[in-house]
């Protein structure tokens, strides 16, 4: 039961029918590229040159997943994309927690131990976020040189979390924000300094701003794709770059449905971060720290 | 020695003073309540005793040790919240503990401690709840038991009660009073309500633009005050402020009111209250200050042995508040309250004979507003 008094006249029903039906088709439109890719992944090659797009696998089979996890050529090698999709875990997992770690101190910093000049830093930062990739290449890549970690994975780790913080900043900064300073006042005349307020009182209520962090790191470093063609070294390139390589290394007739199930795998763990961590987009952890 | 000493502290916000060489001293035991209206830097003196806010000059003394550049953690204060401030991830036990966990007290010492405040608190039931899951008196008395689990050298309470409801307000006002007697613990108090002010301080600091005009017992602010923002803040209803004439000689003082329409009305000024300085304003308009209370209903049997001085005007409006009535009527050139007993039969339109004690008056100078007698 929906909580709203609509009118229950003949034109009324039959404008909101049309709405619904502008919706769905809009929704189904949005779909078709995700079927089709889906569909493509598990049909055999004959079956894709034959019939229409659209069409349903007579002989579905799992074999393009396969292949393309475990022996589809990207470039050079012919081990499939699965080396590289704990490449990209091994970039995704460091950098989205270092990031989503020191943006929330720094929110925390801005925020209830004000300093002089607070705002302009808090200001400078959020500049971070609207730096193109692409300006920052090239000093980037000296910046690497000098600190020994080009073509490294920590080096691209170190690029991840240089960008990210700009974005967990801003995350962590506007939410603590409504967080009541009296919270930390308290906890100050209770004894607590600067980190054990941070962790006994600040972070336990971080839940909802943590897990948006998490979804926006974890989305932007695991679906990029220039620095990590750019930064990382040949055995520790991510995904990205190899699903691009996996596309476009041509040996004989094109693989679409391996192409498809590449494709599907390098995007299926953004999709499992969203279904799993979107239940814990729930506010209210804070409700009655104050006045309820 | 004092149990808390403010020396000549002084606090600027960029180039905004809201604190201007305040000085106070209370004793070990003593309730002490700032009061005055939103904005009189009250709150920021708590936060300076706090040592949430550094101030800009002079000094802050608890039990003789000079704590005004020492951090929060360091000083031996504790303070409830006008929001409470309860930690919403802990429960009702860890929020009681962790002052004591922050301060190494072993678990033994600090169990015991979160059961005799719980049990004094009477909130024993509520241990293992979330904040979340308490009403508004209950999330009172568990930031009360943080405060009282620690037993700090001082307590500062920033307008605890003014997220309540006003009976809860009552009964906890109470509770908070019982605690003091019962405990003997030394309080500074926030409040912008001055009956809260009245019913607990032992003595009462009245604040405005940053400065303490006034530090007494309840009830030197009350009939004593030391100016006319004290005498209109202290007090429901406030005091009457009436424009009067001085004139006469030492001993043979007299007040004229001149009312539209009628007769100038004189009250004579009782020769107990006279004060050197009213010599000099002879002559003068000077204001008048009377509380409701003051004023009583003309009782027909007593008739000139009544005491008080008589004067009569028409009442523009009754209310009743079910203890007493309250009368607004005109006199000079406002309109006054009266506070009169449940039984005053008299409707709005009638004239209402009443008499004044003018022993309890107050006399102010009509522009700079200091007391004169």
């Amino acid at each position: 039961m929906d909580n709203v008094i609509r009118a229950r006249t003949p034109a009324a029903r039959a404008w909101r029918l049309m709405l619904h039906l502008v919706l769905i088709l809009a929704a189904l439109w949005y779909l078709l590229p995700l079927a089709v890719m889906v569909l493509t992944s598990i049909k055999p090659l004959d079956e894709i040159g034959a019939g229409s797009l659209l069409a349903l696998p007579e002989n579905p089979t799992l074999a393009p997943w396969l292949k393309a996890w475990g022996s589809a050529c990207t470039g050079m090698r012919c081990d499939g994309v699965s080396g590289y999709f704990w490449n990209s875990f091994a970039i995704v997992i460091p950098a989205v927690a270092i990031a989503t770690l020191i943006g929330a101190l720094n929110g925390y910093a801005l925020t209830k131990w004000r300093f002089k000049g607070a705002e302009l830093v808090f200001a400078m930062m959020l500049f971070g976020c609207f730096i193109p990739f692409q300006v920052i290449l090239l000093p980037m890549a000296q910046t690497l040189g000098w600190l020994g970690l080009s073509s490294s994975r920590v080096g691209l780790i170190f690029v991840h979390v240089v960008f990210g913080i700009a974005f967990t900043t801003l995350f962590f900064r506007n939410f603590y924000v409504s967080i009541p300073d009296e919270l930390v006042s308290a906890a100050k005349l209770d004894g607590a300094g600067f980190f054990r307020i941070f962790w006994r009182i600040l972070l336990p209520v971080s839940k909802p701003i943590i897990v948006v962090s998490v979804i926006w790191q974890f989305t932007q470093i695991w679906n990029d794709f220039l620095f990590g063609v750019a930064f990382s070294g040949h055995d520790t390139q991510p995904v990205t770059v190899a699903l691009n390589n996996l596309v476009n290394t041509s040996t004989g007739v094109k693989e679409y449905n391996v192409d498809m199930a590449a494709a599907m795998i390098a995007a299926l763990p953004t999709l499992v971060v969203y279904v799993l961590a979107g239940k814990y987009f729930v506010r209210g952890l804070t409700a009655g720290s104050v006045k309820g | 020695m004092s149990a808390l000493e403010i020396d000549n502290v002084c606090k600027d916000f960029g180039t905004t003073r809201v604190l201007e060489e305040v000085s106070l001293a209370i004793d070990s035991g003593e309730f002490l309540i700032l009061v005055g209206p939103s904005g009189c830097g009250k709150s920021t003196l708590m936060n300076a005793i706090a040592g949430l806010e550094p101030v800009t000059s002079g000094r802050i003394l608890v039990g003789g040790d000079d704590i005004t550049w020492r951090t929060p953690a360091e000083r031996d204060i504790a303070m409830v919240f006008q929001s409470y401030a309860l930690y919403p991830s802990m429960t009702v036990h860890g929020n009681i503990a962790f002052g004591l966990e922050m301060r190494k007290v072993p678990r033994v010492e600090r169990e015991a401690a979160v059961e005799r405040v719980a049990d004094l608190l009477q909130i024993s039931h509520l241990l293992n709840r979330k904040p979340a899951q308490l009403s508004g008196g209950q999330r009172q008395r568990v930031a009360m038991g943080r405060a009282l689990a620690r037993e700090p050298q001082i307590y500062l309470f920033d307008e605890p009660l003014s997220n309540l409801d006003a009976k809860l307000r009552v009964e906890m006002r109470t509770e908070i009073k019982k605690l003091h007697q019962r405990l003997g613990t030394t309080i500074v108090y926030v409040t912008h309500d001055q009956i809260e002010a009245m019913t607990l301080a032992d003595s009462i600091a009245v604040m405005r633009d940053g400065r303490i005009l006034q530090l007494g017992s309840p009830d030197e602010v009350y009939n004593n005050p030391a100016d006319m923002f004290v005498a209109g803040f202290m007090g429901s209803p406030s005091m009457n402020f009436i424009e009067a004439r001085l004139d006469g000689e030492p001993g043979a003082y007299r007040l004229h009111i001149a009312t539209d329409g009628e007769a100038e009305l004189t009250l004579p000024w009782p020769a107990s209250r006279e004060t050197p300085a009213l010599a000099e304003h002879v002559g003068r308009t000077l204001t008048l200050g009377l509380r409701p209370e003051h004023f009583a209903e003309e009782d027909a049997r007593l008739g000139d042995r009544a005491e008080g001085t008589p004067l009569s005007a028409r009442v523009s409006v009754v209310e009743p508040t079910g203890a007493d009535i309250l009368l607004r009527l005109p006199l000079g050139d406002t309109e006054i309250t009266a506070r009169v007993g449940p039984d005053c039969r008299v409707a709005p339109g009638e004239r209402l004979g009443l008499r004044v004690d003018m022993r309890r008056a107050v006399l102010f100078d009509a522009e700079t507003e200091a007391r004169l007698a």
